[in-house]
């Protein structure tokens, strides 16, 4: 079960899409697993062949646990180890998963339920039981799937929570800004999207994204893991970019190696994202590795963001709104299209010297758009 | 096209981006950005979609004059075949 993200510590098997016999490849989606964050498709790691499936659909294993056994090409049959099921947490009331999501959905403390399972372990008649069986109401009849689509949004609720929990307790944050005029930039895109079919039209967040790359790969201390107590540079930008959900909530799925791509991949690159976020089709290696965050907040007409960082990176990127803002240009007042870009970043890894070098280079590059 | 066929595609177009749009509720005199929960890339692809079933491409420089309903329809209206 891969982690997929900091706060994950399970996840439940959906599907299998490959059976045993199967050859697989690097990056090939092999199951669907549901987290907090959603359904999230599962790519594989190695060539090989699909020697034995480990978990059933419908288990929830923790993060870590193997699902299957793949062979390298030539390699032996191995003999299949059985998939450890949810150990209990030591120092903690026992409980089963299940029941241990249940309480939380139903808002119960399990310290005042008891276990009538092995070992006095808690089960999900015990948390139902206790919750005085109002939960088998909510369950029941056409109001069924409304609870579970409300069970998966508080899960998420308290999946960012957690994760911005521990942000705030552990990461000094510090937070400048910039403004940052754009006519040149929009004009090239205006330029771009009269010559282009409509379906090819490009958004202000493509070159934007592009130029916040690039300014990444300037100041490094700004783009990487801070894990173990030290920070890990990436070599690539894989930016995480902020999608919130039609129903509620947010995911930050990577573009991968975004300062190597043009303007034009990144388009169809956040095209293709923000459609399968909202499709729920995810895949794992994006949500598992986004070096660094960007939150736009335009669209809500937000002037800037001050973001909170996602652990473990050490950096989130807010752009807000372009607008028509008073510019002084040779000592006179002018209209000008301008936006405000913000950085909040880690006081362990980086300084405010360091932040300020990042929107400077942002700065330059989107007064160069043609090189972007 | 009528004015109300136009309209009916322009409420199954906005229908693909944000399906929980109820076009009753939407008065078409007000901007439709504030009374659809849409991104810019919504937006676009409601423009794509509209392309797509009308034959109409709207150019970015006319999106300011295409805000409300009414002076959308009139605006497709006025470019497609009758």
């Amino acid at each position: 079960m891969p982690s997929l993200g900091a706060e994950m510590e399970k996840g439940t098997l959906v599907e299998w899409r490959v059976k045993p016999g199967d050859a697989v490849t690097r990056g090939q989606i092999v199951a669907v697993v549901e987290t907090d964050k959603g359904t999230i498709e599962v790519e594989i790691f190695e060539d090989g062949v699909v020697d034995s499936l480990l978990v059933e659909p419908g288990t929830k294993v923790p993060v870590g646990t193997p699902l299957a056994i793949v062979r390298g090409k030539g390699e032996p049959a191995a003999a299949p180890t059985p998939a450890p099921t949810v150990a209990p947490e030591a120092g903690r009331t026992r409980a089963s998963p299940l029941a241990r999501k249940r309480a939380e959905a139903l808002g119960l403390d399990l310290g005042r339920v008891k276990g009538t399972g092995t070992g006095g372990t808690i089960t999900v008649a015990d948390v139902e039981a206790a919750a005085g069986g109002a939960s088998g109401a909510a369950g029941a009849g056409t109001g069924a799937e409304k609870g579970a689509e409300a069970d998966r949004q508080a899960a998420m609720r308290r999946a960012i929570g957690a994760a911005m929990s521990r942000s705030k307790r552990e990461i000094p944050h510090y937070y400048l800004a910039s403004d940052i005029e754009l006519s040149r930039m929009l004009a090239w895109l205006a330029t771009h999207n009269a010559g282009v079919p409509v379906a090819r039209r490009m958004l202000p967040a493509a070159p934007l994204l592009k130029a916040v790359a690039l300014a990444l790969m300037e100041v490094p201390e700004l783009n990487g893991f801070f894990t173990d107590g030290a920070f890990r540079p990436s070599e690539v930008v894989h930016l995480g970019v902020a999608i919130s959900l039609r129903q509620g909530g947010l995911v930050a799925p990577a573009i991968h190696d975004a300062g190597r791509r043009t303007v034009a991949e990144l388009m169809d690159a956040l095209r293709d994202l923000i459609a399968r976020v909202r499709a729920g089709t995810i895949r794992s290696s994006e949500l598992a590795d986004p070096t660094v965050t960007v939150s736009s907040l335009g669209d809500q007409g937000v002037r800037e963001v001050l973001g909170v960082i996602f652990p473990p990176q050490v950096a989130l990127v807010g752009l807000g709104r372009i607008g028509e803002r008073p510019w002084v240009v040779e000592g006179a007042v002018q209209a000008r299209p301008v936006i405000t870009a913000t950085l909040s970043a880690d006081h362990r890894v980086s300084d405010g010297h360091r932040g300020g070098r990042f929107l400077a280079a942002l700065d330059r590059l989107l007064q160069e758009p043609e090189k972007l | 096209m009528s004015p109300e066929a136009i309209r009916e595609q322009v409420f199954q177009a906005l229908a693909d981006v944000a399906p929980e749009t109820d076009p009753a509720s939407l008065d078409p005199d007000r901007p439709l950005r504030d009374q659809v929960d849409i991104d810019s890339f919504d937006y676009l692809n409601f423009i794509i979609g509209l392309s797509e079933r009308l034959g109409v491409t709207v150019p970015e420089t006319d999106y300011a004059s295409i805000g409300t309903l009414t002076r959308l329809v009139e605006y497709l209206a006025q470019r497609t075949p009758r």
